[in-house]
């Protein structure tokens, strides 16, 4: 039997059910987005996580020249190491065939038999190698998909200047490879890097390497810090020629990987939030509006003889019932969004499986927040209406008390009629929900206008990235250091244009406690086709002896112009340098550290040596010209300009980046939403006011203005508050996106406030255009003699 | 049933045939049967009838906040029944006053300002504070309705309802909320209006004694007139019997 009261509310639940809807899809939103960032960041990372334990990801990496394999038995005496195996690294260029250049590739020994002890990897398709086959790969799957190639298949690749047939028996996927960037690149683009596999026995036959190794992984014990590692590694095998061993911290692709993660993590701290807040602050004034249509009942209630607690108790589950309801349908909608989208991640991050991890934590936020924001609007009023006795509860309430607060109105009376006073004195009787509406419309309003911003903000990094700081066509890079001659040759194939020397050196750059593995960067004094630029976007002349960071560089090291910085050369003979840094320049990709290309030179003692050259080309010769370039020793891979362009544009769209049009469409909802909120409820408690205005013969035009006026000026303050919260905002996002390896400048584009506010003047004329239909059919007898 | 006037003033009103219902089929109310009425300029008439009865709807509708099924009223030489929503709303603008029950005060304005509220609109109001002066308020034109009785909120109500001048006062239940001594004090002041400012004032009541101060009593019931009593002798508001 359920009990009257219970029935009660069922029927009230149906009878309020447009309302009760409206809740529900509110929080709905607030709390989908807070389970299904969460999830989405706890997956990954928990699937990262997992994927590296199954295939063993190695936690120190040791590149030397050349060290023979009883060396490796030697480190791995050490007590902190768990696991160790060596393996062959080298590079390799692959012929796409005629009219295209070369891919760089990076090749890896696989033990002669079985699978890696370390670094193992996942077969997508086909199968290992054969045991001491010469000629078969398997091949990186990205690159094949990418490149639509497939087991069965052939390549032609150059090692160590040789050219050998090799044939394609399986694809894999690697968990240090989850992005794929070649060397001296810093965005991964899958069509133009590749990685392959061959059994040992080949591997050290094409690079020279038998008996000896030059890469050794070590899996440390648990707890202990892969530094001290570090250290031991690089001190056992410097006469190895050990240029820098790195934790898995350091591995290119982890470190990928992780910035994406952290930069979801801090949207997933400042962005739900948000929602959530805003989904409170307008379940509190449904609510309260809700509880306090029922004052007659309640009186009712009382005068039946029921306790204050009981009536609570049914009122409270009313509110509770739609809170809960409201953050179960968001927790669903949140989990399978934040499955959808953790598979979406999946195909960008190339994660072999899944493991799909809820954050519980977020589910007991959601639901704490609901079920708080409801019932805190519900007690608010139903104090109000205990403190009566049940005679007064029902009947109809005293007109709300104006004398007492800021009349704002009456100090401007003699410029306002009757009707903007009743606007502004509304406004001025409950600042509190005034200025909620105007902070809920603002932050809807800041987080379009900042994900706007930060849009065409990466629009305006790849503008100045391409054209106005990189004017080359073309990068080759070499596979050595080599004499600056190679420029002038390079200069002499028909087409090229004009060159200009890059000379990259692998260093260590510390201040302090802070520390940097990076590279430093020789360039011209005056770079022409990759310019450095400062934060005016003006051109800077590199000054000999000095050194030029990159800003988020400088953030890292915390230096300023002026400081001394250390740098360890991670090559040759190994000069450690004291620079001063001379200026911090502006740059959108990557953390680089620049140097006269002479002085840097000097430094390293050697002469008039480049590891790359940035060209301008004749775009009617180019076909010729790969051909050339494809033809000349020593060149370990060409970049084309508009290739690098294409796959920055595409990592920005398709990756965290897609996540920002979530966000644009779900800020819209809710500004719409709170906008049509304010409307409905001004409405509702207005009726009778409106009719009564109508019957004094005021036009609907004319009553319209006094309904609508407020939510005017609510939208009118909004949208000044929603432009200082949209330049905060933008600054956290900008903040959580950029990493050091690409920044995103703070550029603030009128049109992009001019879109966000139009997008609220919208929604606030569609919510009036709805309104004003329910004004139009008021029953103007009905609304008179019922009370409230 | 009818009582056609001799020769005394023009008619302000004049209803033939009105009918209205609402719903349709057999779940139809009939709330006016074809109700045929004229009514002098100048009078204060009194509707008197059980719930339900129709006199109500009827305000309504020569009041312009509704509109019949059938028939026609003429409002002078203006038919009602033929206008536009646009043409009723300047109808009730300049020639309608009215008051409800539960005075429908705009709880933002103070009382003056309410009453300002439809002296701003109108074509020929008086002074504000003369129409507070006529109920009895010219000292409370500050307070807000939070801080009136109810009586006086009432007062207010007919102050801006006779503020623009009307050429009729609409009054639905106008002491259905109120006691015996502040319904007098109400009624008198309708009372006030009429002889003052000949306003014709038509009042909508349960309470049968309010006839005794009526130039016209009509008696409603099941939607028609059953009676229209003239009173040669009204009594004042304040002699008559609760």
């Amino acid at each position: 039997m359920v009990a009257p009261l219970d029935r009660k509310l069922m029927r009230d639940l149906w009878r309020i059910k447009g309302q009760a809807g409206a809740i529900v899809l509110v929080i709905g939103l607030g709390v989908m987005m807070l389970v299904m960032m969460t999830g989405l960041v706890n997956t990954l990372d928990e699937t990262r996580r997992a994927y590296y334990d199954r295939y063993r990801l190695a936690d120190v990496f040791v590149p030397v020249t050349r060290a023979p394999e009883r060396m490796a038995a030697r480190l791995a005496d050490d007590r902190r190491v768990a696991a160790h195996t060596t393996r062959i690294k080298g590079h390799a260029l692959i012929d796409p065939g005629a009219g295209e250049l070369p891919i760089r590739a990076q090749a890896l020994s696989l033990p002669d038999a079985g699978t890696p002890r370390l670094n193992d990897i996942y077969l997508a398709a086909g199968r290992l190698p054969r045991t001491a086959s010469a000629n078969e790969i398997v091949l990186l799957a990205g690159f094949a998909e990418a490149r639509g190639l497939s087991p069965g298949g052939a390549l032609d690749v150059t090692m160590n200047g040789v050219r050998h047939s090799l044939r394609i028996v399986g694809l894999a996927r690697a968990p240090e490879f989850l992005y794929t960037t070649a060397p001296g690149e810093l965005v991964p683009d899958d069509a133009r890097f590749a990685v392959f596999w061959m059994r040992r026995a080949a591997l050290a036959a094409a690079f020279d390497m038998r008996g000896a190794f030059n890469e050794i992984l070590l899996a440390s014990e648990r707890g202990t810090n892969p530094k001290a590692i570090i250290d031991a590694a690089d001190r056992m095998l410097a006469s190895h020629g050990a240029t820098g061993a790195y934790g898995l911290a350091d591995l290119p692709s982890n470190r990928f990987v992780t910035e994406e993660i952290r930069g979801l993590k801090s949207s997933a701290a400042t962005v739900p939030p948000i929602f959530l807040g805003i989904a409170a602050f307008l379940l509190y004034i449904v609510v309260a509006r809700i509880v306090q249509a029922e004052r007659e009942q309640i009186g009712l209630l009382k005068a039946f003889g029921y306790t204050g607690t009981e009536v609570s108790a049914h009122y409270l589950k009313l509110v509770a019932l739609i809170a809960v309801v409201g953050a179960i349908a968001g927790s669903i909608a949140g989990i399978s969004a934040g499955h959808a989208l953790a598979v979406f991640y999946q195909t960008y991050f190339k994660f072999p499986f899944l493991v799909f991890t809820l954050d519980p934590v977020s589910f007991v936020t959601g639901f704490a927040i609901s079920i708080l924001a409801a019932t805190m609007g519900g007690l608010a009023v139903l104090r109000h209406v205990f403190a009566l006795t049940p005679a007064v509860a029902m009947r109809p309430p005293a007109p709300p008390d104006y004398s007492r607060s800021f009349d704002l109105a009456g100090a401007f009376r003699h410029l306002l009629d009757q009707p903007s006073r009743m606007v502004l004195r509304r406004l001025s009787r409950y600042p509190g929900r005034m200025f909620g509406s105007v902070l809920g419309i603002a932050a809807g309003m800041a987080l379009s206008a900042s994900t706007l911003t930060v849009v065409s903000g990466f629009t305006s990094a790849v503008d100045l990235s391409f054209t106005v700081m990189n004017r080359s066509d073309m990068t080759v890079t070499f596979t050595h250091p080599v004499p600056r001659k190679a420029l002038l040759e390079l200069g002499r194939l028909d087409g090229v244009q004009r060159t200009e020397p890059v000379r990259i050196v692998p260093a260590i750059l510390r201040n302090g406690t802070n520390t940097y593995r990076g590279a430093l960067e020789g360039r011209p004094r005056e770079p022409a086709l990759n310019r450095i630029i400062d934060s005016n976007a003006a051109p800077l002349a590199l000054r000999g002896g000095g050194i030029t960071l990159a800003e988020p560089l400088a953030d890292i090291l915390k230096v300023r112009t002026g400081d001394i910085l250390t740098v360890e050369i991670r090559e040759g003979r190994r000069p450690v340098l004291h620079l001063p840094v001379t200026a911090v320049a502006q740059t959108l990709l990557g953390a680089p550290a620049f140097m006269e290309i002479g002085a840097l030179g000097h430094a390293l003692n050697e002469r008039d040596r480049i590891s790359g050259a940035l060209l301008t080309i004749d775009s009617a010769l180019r076909e010729t010209l790969y051909q050339e370039i494809k033809d000349m020793p020593a060149v370990a891979g060409v970049t084309l300009k508009a290739d690098a362009r294409d796959a920055l544009v595409e990592l920005m769209n398709t990756g965290p980046g897609s996540v920002r049009y979530v966000m644009l469409l779900v800020a819209a909802i809710i500004t719409f939403g709170i906008v049509y909120n304010a409307a409905r409820i001004a409405f509702a408690e207005r009726s009778r006011d409106l009719a009564s205005l109508r019957v004094m013969g005021f036009t609907r035009a004319e009553t319209g203005f006094v309904l609508l006026g407020e939510l005017a000026v609510v939208t009118l303050l909004a949208i000044p508050l929603g432009i200082g919260l949209g330049y905060g905002l933008t600054w956290a996002i900008v903040e959580g996106f950029s990493t050091d390896l690409y920044q995103i400048p703070v550029v603030f584009h009128a049109s992009n406030y001019g879109t966000a506010i139009l997008a609220v003047v919208i929604a606030a004329a569609v919510s009036a255009a709805l309104v004003w239909r329910n004004l139009a059919r008021l029953d103007l007898v009905s609304a008179l003699k019922t009370r409230e | 049933m009818q009582d056609q006037c001799q020769t005394a003033p023009p008619p302000i009103f004049s209803v033939a045939s009105l009918s209205k219902v609402y719903g349709t089929g057999p779940a139809a109310v009939h709330a006016l049967r074809e109700l045929d009425l004229t009514l002098p300029a100048g009078e204060l008439v009194v509707l008197l009838g059980p719930s339900g009865s129709g006199k109500s709807t009827l305000l309504n509708i020569i009041g312009g906040l509704d509109r019949a099924t059938a028939g026609r009223v003429m409002f002078q030489d203006h038919d009602l029944t033929a206008m536009s929503d646009a043409q009723l709303t300047r109808y009730r603008r300049d020639h309608v006053g009215f008051v409800f029950q539960f005075y429908n005060l705009m709880p933002s304005l103070t009382a003056y300002e309410n009453v300002e509220l439809v002296t701003e609109i109108a074509t020929n109001p008086m002074d504000p504070r003369e129409a507070l002066a006529l109920v009895g308020l010219e000292t409370r034109g500050h307070h807000y309705p939070s801080e009136l009785s109810g009586g006086e909120q009432q007062r207010v109500a007919i102050a801006r309802a006779v503020a623009k001048q009307p050429t009729v006062l609409f009054c639905d239940e106008p002491t259905g909320a109120l006691d015996s001594t502040t319904g007098r004090a109400v009624l008198k002041v309708l009372s006030d209006v009429n002889k003052r400012l000949g306003t014709t004032v038509l009042i909508v009541t349960h309470a049968a004694a309010t006839a005794a101060m009526a130039d016209r009593v009509i008696h409603f019931a099941d939607g028609d007139i059953r009676e229209v009593v003239h009173n040669d002798t009204p009594l004042s508001a304040t002699d008559i019997e609760w």
